[in-house]
């Protein structure tokens, strides 16, 4: 593809090939993905909160050293990348047939297959499920339990199942953590990571019944009165929910991939087990697997394997859940599939080592997405999935949250080429805004004035004897004051030079005389 | 007409987003495999055994290493430390281990009741598992390169649940189950069965991304590997 870099307005620029989004409508908003405020707005916020910034420096500079480590170790890392690249790459081409067969054989192992059209519809299902055990029972369920989850965070079903009057118990510690504080997650792995221990005793001290008041801000500790007070819930859950991190469609095997085993407890006790999957989740065989379980530890918590993986085909007799649902999630997947230059995202296997090596992320944190997809992936991703609707759509400024250094694209697991799609997504964007705007943006506007400077030598060589008048305000080899609206619009956030004493026309004038440069002229 | 179901209408919204008709199947696509597949030592070799235990410590998990001989003497051994630990907190708790019924009663032999045996028939209950003082179980393959045991679910593997509510989980593991990588324990498992990759003690790196050995899983994870040796004398 062609390089845009955020200049509208161009001509010759690619536009988005159609209206993206003809093969399904976005996500349903649920706040979930959509944010109050603009990504500059929000980070702006977060930039001010120095514990913030301290805390996150600390959490990702940890795992990517670790990261980096394991990945090492791996003489093949690079061929398994190839390998799981092009693996999801063949499931979004035959997505149809594969989740055929994936429904197909969960279904031939007792599992129940269900199809959600959004959110909405899914967390119907989900409650609906949950009502019917209590029906069939006779005994009313009033708490699930549940394993940490992207695509239950994405439609909001807590929410949903609270509105209903059943309680969603977070299981994984950072969850929890987020549970308690009345917080949301800001990070895909360790929806925590903006909190340090302090700030996690004080939230179990405050909000965690029955906790011991002695206790300690060792992770330790905290790890021990997580399990304390999550043992007696797991033992007694009747229904968990979870998300699933692969589906194999040859066999119908869903895995989850895990640390503490709260996912085990879940996946193991409950008597029903409802599972929420994206419906871009999928592995075409059993094979596949032998790539993804060397990809996925590695680049998310920077383990050789993460503690506990589970896998389950529909129903086990005599072990594990017996009432096995499966509910297959769009929410605007198909939107995202439409766009052959932006379906890449839906590679993505959730690790967040791009959120990792991301300087924007790492100084901003995830909050300030407002999407519970934040960090590089969140930004090509959330736009896709919830479309970017103008007038000033805090979505909209999500392509834009990114230096485009390319170390996202450098750590995907899958080679998901971010920086080429946020550069696509911009160019979305700005055609999109020159659609719905009877009165040009002002970068239109901008390079529509420097597109008639550029055409005209006599405008040009005016342009470049004004530019010395720049030099007034310079300080110290850059324009030390704020430019006047609209200017300020640039240099509230960039270093703008001390423009040169004489610009190149200025000094070939000076050393060569009138000799006009470029090829003709000089050859003259 | 009756409202296309959500199932119908999704597959058609990704059919026009492929552009690709109903009822069209593509080809799978050739997947480049040029990654390692096999481990260039054999399996249980002892080479794989020493990574296999080297990783397993780095994850906190306690190795024994033993020969067949002796066996029942180790895994007894293990389980007197933790049953004399359990006796010292709680002194008035009974203190058996849970083992699946199709475990090689071999192992056991040295090893003082009580045992609390899980069967399909007559599985034991859910707050009996939680306040046994562990639980003992075989596993169908271990991979030495990421230090992880796979149970599937076979008899001397057990439920799933069997060894996730106890605290201390002890798990025998006989060298030709020990292979290199991952795809060569892929090549082992039969999907069909319930898995659970098991790679050392519950853990968290929840907080400020430090690893805690510890949260709902077991806390302990003692692996006895079993090394080729000599064969206990009348086994």
């Amino acid at each position: 593809m062609s390089t845009f870099l955020g200049m509208p307005g161009l001509p010759g620029l690619p536009g988005p090939s159609g209206p993206v989004g003809t093969a399904g409508p976005r996500a349903t908003e649920r706040g979930t993905l959509r944010g109050g405020r603009t990504f500059p707005a929000a980070a702006r916020t977060a930039l001010a909160d120095g514990q913030l910034r301290r805390n996150l420096g600390h959490a990702t500079a940890t795992i990517r050293a670790k990261r980096a480590a394991v990945v090492a170790e791996l003489p093949d890392w690079e061929a398994l990348r190839d390998a799981g690249s092009a693996v999801k790459a063949d499931v979004l081409a035959r997505l149809p047939e594969l989740l055929e067969q994936l429904e197909a054989n969960v279904t031939a192992r007792g599992g129940v297959v269900h199809w959600a059209r959004d959110a909405d519809e899914a967390n119907r299902i989900v409650v609906d499920l949950v009502r019917a055990v209590g029906t069939r029972t006779g005994s009313p369920v009033d708490r699930v339990v549940k394993v940490k989850s992207m695509a239950t965070q994405e439609i909001g079903l807590n929410e949903a199942l609270a509105d209903a009057g059943i309680a969603a118990v977070e299981t994984d510690l950072a969850e929890l953590i987020v549970q308690l504080g009345h917080d949301t997650p800001s990070h895909i792995l360790v929806p925590a990571i903006h909190r340090n221990r302090a700030e996690i005793r004080e939230i179990f001290l405050r909000e965690m019944p029955g906790v011991d008041p002695g206790l300690t801000d060792d992770p330790r500790v905290l790890a021990m009165a997580a399990r304390t007070h999550l043992r007696r819930t797991f033992l007694a859950a009747r229904v968990a929910v979870s998300g699933a991190n692969f589906g194999i469609a040859e066999t119908g095997t869903l895995a989850v991939v895990e640390s503490e085993g709260n996912g085990r407890m879940c996946l193991t006790l409950p008597e029903t087990l409802i599972t929420v999957m994206g419906i871009e989740k999928l592995l075409p065989t059993w094979r596949d697997l032998e790539v993804f379980l060397q990809l996925l530890p590695r680049s998310s918590t920077g383990e050789r394997m993460n503690p506990y993986t589970s896998m389950w085909t529909g129903v086990t007799p005599g072990d594990g859940p017996q009432d096995v649902h499966l509910v297959l999630l769009d929410n605007g997947r198909t939107a995202a599939l439409a766009d052959p230059a932006g379906r890449q995202a839906l590679h993505c296997i959730r690790c967040s080592a791009c959120l990792n090596v991301c300087p924007v992320y790492e100084r901003a944190g995830g909050h300030a997405y407002g999407s519970v997809y934040p960090g590089p992936i969140g930004a090509v991703l959330t736009p896709q999935l919830a479309g970017m609707h103008g007038h000033g759509d805090p979505v909209d400024s999500l392509p834009y949250a990114s230096s485009l250094c390319g170390a996202c694209f450098d750590a995907c697991p899958v080679k998901i080429d971010i920086p080429s799609m946020l550069v696509h997504l911009r160019s979305v964007h700005v055609e999109g805004e020159r659609a719905r705007r009877r009165l040009p943006t002002p970068e239109a506007a901008a390079m529509r004035a420097a597109a008639t400077v550029l055409s005209s030598e006599r405008l040009w060589t005016a342009s470049g004897r004004a530019l010395g008048a720049g030099r007034l305000l310079a300080r110290g080899g850059r324009i030390a004051a704020p430019l006047p609206f609209p200017l300020s619009r640039w240099t509230s956030s960039r270093d703008l030079p001390e423009p040169p004493a004489e610009t190149f026309r200025q000094w070939w004038a000076r050393t060569r005389g009138d000799r006009r440069p470029g090829g003709a002229g000089s050859a003259r | 007409m009756t409202a296309p179901s959500a199932r119908e209408e999704v597959l058609a919204r990704i059919r026009t987003a492929l552009g690709t008709a109903p009822g069209s199947v593509a080809e799978p696509a050739t997947v480049p495999r040029g990654y390692v597949r096999g481990s260039v030592h054999a399996p249980g070799s002892a080479a794989l055994l020493d990574l296999l235990a080297e990783r397993l410590l780095d994850y906190r998990a306690e190795v024994v290493r033993c020969t067949p001989a002796d066996l029942a003497g180790t895994v007894a051994g293990a389980l007197a430390l933790r049953r004399a630990a359990c006796l010292a907190r709680h002194p008035e708790h009974p203190v058996g281990f849970a083992v699946p019924a199709g475990l090689d009663p071999g192992w056991l032999a040295r090893t003082a009741p009580p045992l609390l045996v899980d069967s399909p028939d007559r599985p034991l209950p859910v707050a009996a598992l939680d306040e046994a003082a562990g639980v003992v179980t075989g596993c169908a393959v271990a991979v030495a390169e990421t230090g992880t045991l796979v149970l599937d679910g076979t008899a001397p593997c057990g439920r799933r649940v069997l060894t996730l509510v106890p605290d201390h989980h002890l798990v025998v593991v006989h060298a030709g189950q020990v292979v290199g990588t991952v795809p060569e324990a892929v090549a082992r498992l039969d999907p069909r069965r319930p898995l659970t990759w098991i790679s050392g003690p519950s853990a968290t790196s929840d907080i400020e991304l430090d690893r805690v050995e510890g949260v709902h899983g077991p806390r302990a994870l003692v692996v006895v590997l079993v090394e080729p040796g000599p064969v206990e004398p009348g086994a």
